[in-house]
């Protein structure tokens, strides 16, 4: 590991202006950060570790559940709120990782965590997330557990975590704070990116902004689904994934919020599948209908020519459970 | 760096390269070799230990984050004269061949009784409000932490007696 030099942020504001420093990075719980440090994946000059700031409550507002940015992934899950209301993201966290990582990894160190993609964590690959402009080895190389949804000719690559899905599928917003812009709220569905021609930003977080909290909306009716398929029943990254929150209104669809993972860059939430499924009566067709819109403009580059099947096929299955829809 | 943590009881001074794992620490600047490094990267479950009582991986922390916590490690939870229940039913069960993840086990399932006893669920509960303790549950619950002898029938016998007796 390169020599950097270690600091602890006092208070958020401390925290947002010392990681703004060329060459500094924040650390909470460091399971991803310290693993790419160890491969000279990154390579930072001051860890500033945010890890003791009062950032850790969950906590019952108006309009909903505020999850504190160092609620660890443990915490979340088991909070009896969360099991109660938001099973979904209970689930989510649960279907991700170990116990030991759960128990380390926080609610923004776990939206910032970096893809798993095997040619950005081997320094001798070429990569344009890692090193801008050196190239993509996963394009045409082994690519299972790459994106199909939203690529560029820079960067397949996709976003691990399951957490996020779930978090965009319930609409949560992120809160930051620092930065020239002010304190600022973004949806989960809006702070991860696609990777265009910047590959290596994967989120809208710029120099010098913290995360300080992800907001849950008030509870909605209706079922909540997260149903990952790896290749392991336990500690695999999502082949594919789907967060659903579906309600039934006198036989027909009511809501249909939608959220995937393992698909693309970013936790992806395509507002076109609500628009059609909501104020239908379910059906095998009705669904097939959802799949070939989510999958319309589908692309495989490399060995993950198997996800637009097994997308569809997932994606069917969790609307039939949802419905309860007989076939 | 003049802060301290404590392990297994015992307050240490912290070292003063701020790289240092929490993992290298503990075998190399302490001498407690129980604690085993297997993979490095957080995939193994070898360097297990239990930091105010939570199992982690020792290898994917730097011993500079847990100043003032309390780590405990496979040493701090029996002896060969003393053994705590698992370790006693680690014995009887036969539930490893090498040895060498036996101690990050052991960490991992001495945890798990206690997130059990919390009703804690994991991604094998069929009800998230009361999971109910199955071999699935168990299976799931200790899927960080890899046996590459493959002893992991009679892993799970022991931490199944164990968890009975307690329950």
């Amino acid at each position: 590991m390169r020599p950097f030099d270690y600091i602890r942020a006092t208070d958020p504001t401390d925290a947002a202006e010392r990681t703004s420093a060329p060459g500094a990075m924040a650390i909470a719980g460091g399971t991803n950060l310290i693993d790419l440090m160890k491969l000279q994946v990154e390579t930072p000059d001051t860890l500033v570790d945010v890890g003791r700031l009062d950032m850790g409550s969950i906590e019952e507002a108006g309009d909903g559940l505020r999850i504190g940015a160092l609620v660890t992934n443990t915490a979340t899950a088991v909070h009896p709120k969360v099991r109660a209301d938001y099973p979904v993201l209970a689930r989510a966290i649960l279907a991700g990782a170990t116990q030991q990582l759960r128990n380390k990894a926080t609610t923004a160190g776990n939206l910032c965590q970096r893809t798993r993609c095997t040619y950005f964590t081997n320094i001798d690959q070429p990569c344009n997330k890692r090193a801008p402009g050196s190239g993509c080895g996963a394009m045409g190389g082994v690519a299972r557990l790459h994106a199909i949804l939203g690529t560029s000719d820079q960067c397949i690559a996709t976003y691990p975590g399951d957490m996020a899905v779930a978090m965009a599928a319930l609409d949560a917003h992120v809160h930051i704070q620092g930065g020239r812009g002010g304190d600022r709220q973004v949806p989960v569905r809006e702070f991860h990116r696609l990777p265009g021609e910047t590959p290596w930003q994967d989120n809208v977080l710029e120099s010098g902004e913290i995360i300080t909290a992800v907001t849950l909306p008030l509870p909605v009716k209706g079922k909540q689904i997260y149903r990952k398929v790896r290749e392991r029943s336990s500690y695999a990254f999502a082949l594919v994934s789907i967060a659903a929150i579906v309600a039934m209104d006198g036989g027909r669809i009511a809501r249909a919020d939608l959220a995937f993972g393992g698909l693309a860059h970013k936790p992806w939430h395509d507002p076109r599948l609500a628009d059609l499924l909501v104020g239908e009566a379910p059906s095998p067709a009705l669904f097939e209908k959802a799949a070939d819109v989510l999958l319309d403009e589908a692309d495989a580059r490399g060995g993950s020519e198997f996800k637009i099947p097994l997308a569809r096929r997932t994606l069917t299955a969790v609307l039939t459970e949802a419905t309860e829809t007989r076939t | 760096m003049s802060e301290t943590i404590t392990v297994n009881g015992v307050s240490q001074p912290l070292p003063d390269d701020v790289r240092v794992s929490l993992l290298d620490f503990l075998r190399q600047h302490l001498g407690l070799t129980g604690t085993k490094k297997g993979c490095d990267h957080g995939q193994c479950g070898a360097c297990t230990v239990l930091v105010d009582g939570f199992r982690i991986n020792s290898c994917l922390t730097l011993a500079a984050m847990h100043a003032d916590q309390e780590v405990t490690t496979i040493e701090g939870l029996g002896t060969p004269e003393d053994p705590s229940a698992l370790q006693r039913a680690f014995v009887e069960h036969d539930a490893f061949q090498c040895g060498y993840c036996t101690p990050g086990q052991i960490c991992s399932a001495t945890a798990l009784l206690e997130e059990i006893r919390s009703e804690w669920p994991s991604d094998a509960s069929d009800d998230l409000a009361a999971p109910t303790l199955t071999d699935e549950e168990i299976r799931e619950r200790m899927s960080g932490n890899l046996c590459r002898c493959g002893a992991y029938a009679n892993i799970l016998a022991a931490i199944r007696q164990v968890a009975e007796e307690d329950a």
